[in-house]
């Protein structure tokens, strides 16, 4: 399976499923050509909404279309859909209206365009709401089943997508399973917990790990929020060391959300790989080694970690 | 609806004010004024105007109404009593812990409440989703929607101002929402005009493609016409400007921008709601006077 960005993956499963619920619609704010609900767009016209650049008014509009039992996309940059946090504080999760929220182009992976399209504190904002979900999907076949979750989730549900493309992590008979972690790769010196776009880094990272004789296991957190405690203390029990790397800030994201849970229930050291600034221009590649989260630089973090 | 009885919906909207009164000085914080100048307008609405079945609160068939100036939800919880979604003794639980009747509307602690306002400028966003969603759903359903004057500052209204009368289109037009604008000219800090003016609001709402209609909210008749009117108009969402006055019914909270959030002492309450009724106070309210008077010694 090739390599496709999740937002590509979600743009493909909305119109699958776009097809067989006429409740799916989808409400965007200028940027459908990016979070890929254009083709959505294009087959369902009579479901589609774009209201401009306004993204506040988006979010209120699909609270409103999920409370007369609609099943609303509202979708865009996740920096631009946080940034509306009042609305989704009262208008979404306060009143459990049922809306899917799409934040695209997360991280420091967008490259270019920089600091303000960067997605870097959603995970953060929205950890801290009661009644909604955080999932990210680590490839297109976890993207795909995550979107017809969420097309099934009775209450609102936040998915966070990639805009660059993702190395296939998962066979085609994958089950996601909400809630769950996913163990990629079995290991009994530290657990790397990874999400999102750096886990195909992760799983590198733990191979180049193994030439230097140390044995990584590596666990997909799919489902950042509600964290599965019991998948991530079992594996920092086996392990004794975790590592969590994400293309986000480590404050408020998984690295935070595990470090809560390790820190109250198991206390087990801990090493957060992740974004720790508002991000900055340029090319996707060259900001991940500087942040940590290419290969070599996770397989760095982790030998140090260990103290090899 | 044809010939609405005005006497009977003027009695109720006076009963209203001596409930809002009543359960502001229980309360002993909230929003008098506010809830005073739009009495009329939802007494128009839930006595004359929408339908709803207050056994059923989730018929889905049913007009919605959002209070998108959650404040001022006090005049809400009473018509909501009087048609019977909760006994009108539950009215002075208001504010309190475990109380379904919460500060600012609720929609999952108060069956009958359609959307959580309270966080100004989020109300018309949400209620124009449903009138989409009822569109789409293929439902006759109408949607009203009122938002204070100092709310319309807030720049979320304008984003669903300037996409009501485009969304849907060519199909779905949104010809079933209409909001009511309750122009009482004072918000929490002072009057509309000198903290921001939002003049010229008709030609505003006029030249985003809405049908404008301007009525004395305090004119039950009128108000109930205007829905009429509104409910006749085809292919764009309809704002009636309703003029008010703060703090309507109590002389010395009229225009007052004191009273836009300040609750009444027993004494204050009691001297409003003399007022409210004029002369002699009818059996109804005998007991609410004689709880007052207990309060006020206590």
């Amino acid at each position: 399976m090739p390599a496709k960005a999740s937002r590509a993956a979600f743009g493909e499963a909305l119109l699958d499923l776009g097809a067989r619920d006429e409740r799916i619609v989808t409400v965007d704010a200028d940027l459908s050509k990016s979070t890929m609900t254009a083709a959505f767009a294009k087959a369902y016209p009579g479901r589609a909404f774009n209201v401009g650049i306004a993204e506040s008014g988006m979010i209120g509009l699909a609270a409103g279309l999920a409370l007369t039992g609609r099943i609303p996309f509202a979708c865009s940059f996740a920096c631009f859909v946080i940034g509306r946090f009042e609305t989704i504080r009262v208008s979404v999760a306060y009143t459990q209206a049922p809306v899917k929220l799409i934040g695209t182009h997360v991280g420091v992976a967008i490259g270019e365009d920089g600091y303000s399209q960067m997605g870097l504190e959603d995970m953060a904002c929205l950890r801290a709401l009661p009644n909604i979900p955080i999932v990210q999907p680590a490839d297109a076949v976890e993207t795909a089943q995550a979107v017809a979750y969420a097309v099934e989730y009775p209450g609102p549900i936040y998915l966070r997508l990639t805009r660059q493309s993702l190395e296939p992590v998962h066979g085609a008979d994958y089950r996601f399973q909400f809630g769950k972690v996913d163990l990629l790769r079995p290991g009994t010196d530290v657990s790397i917990l990874a999400t999102g776009g750096p886990l195909a880094n992760a799983l590198a990272a733990a191979g180049k790990l193994a030439a230097e004789g140390v044995s990584a296991e590596v666990v997909n957190v799919a489902t950042v929020k509600p964290l599965d405690e019991q998948g991530i203390l079992r594996s920092a029990g086996r392990t004794g060391r975790v590592v969590t790397v994400e293309d986000h800030s480590i404050h408020g994201g998984l690295g935070s959300a595990v470090a809560e849970l390790l820190s109250e229930v198991l206390p087990t050291p801990l090493k957060r790989i992740g974004v720790t600034t508002f991000g900055e221009s340029g090319d996707p590649k060259g900001l991940y080694a500087k942040h940590g989260l290419d290969t070599d630089g996770i397989a760095r973090t982790v030998l140090k970690f260990v103290g090899r | 609806m044809a010939n609405p009885d005005i006497a009977r919906l003027e009695g109720i909207a006076r009963e209203g004010r001596v409930q809002i009164l009543r359960m502001l000085t229980h309360a002993g914080s909230g929003h008098p004024g506010g809830s005073l100048s739009v009495i009329d307008i939802l007494t128009a609405l839930y006595f004359n105007r929408m339908r709803y079945d207050p056994r059923r609160p989730d018929w889905e068939d049913r007009d919605r109404f959002v209070l998108s100036k959650g404040h001022c939800v006090p005049a809400q919880y009473f018509c909501m009593a009087k048609a019977g979604f909760f006994p009108m003794d539950r009215l002075i639980t208001l504010r309190k812990l475990g109380s379904a009747l919460q500060g600012h509307p609720d929609r999952v602690a108060l069956p009958g409440i359609e959307a959580a306002t309270g966080s100004l400028g989020q109300g018309l966003s949400v209620a124009m989703g449903m009138a989409l969603g009822l569109k789409l759903g293929g439902r006759r359903a109408r949607v009203y929607c009122v938002l204070g004057d100092g709310e319309v500052q807030e720049g979320q209204v304008w984003e669903s101002a300037m996409s009501g009368p485009k969304l849907g289109a060519p199909d779905h037009h949104l010809d079933n929402l209409c909001v009511v604008l309750d122009y009482n000219g004072i918000q929490l800090d002072g009057f509309v005009k000198k903290i921001l003016d939002i003049e010229p609001v008709i030609d505003k709402w006029t030249s985003f493609g809405w049908a404008v209609l301007e009525v004395d909210g305090h004119d039950v008749g009128q108000v109930d016409k205007a829905f009429d009117q509104a409910e006749a108009i085809a292919g764009k969402p309809v704002c009636i400007v309703a003029h008010t006055v703060k703090g309507k019914g109590v002389s010395f909270m009229e225009n007052d921008p004191e009273w836009h959030g300040k609750a009444p002492k027993p004494a204050e309450a009691l001297r409003g709601i003399r007022e409210v009724l004029g002369g002699a106070a009818p059996d109804w309210a005998r007991p609410i006077i004689t709880e007052l008077e207990a309060l006020g010694r206590t």
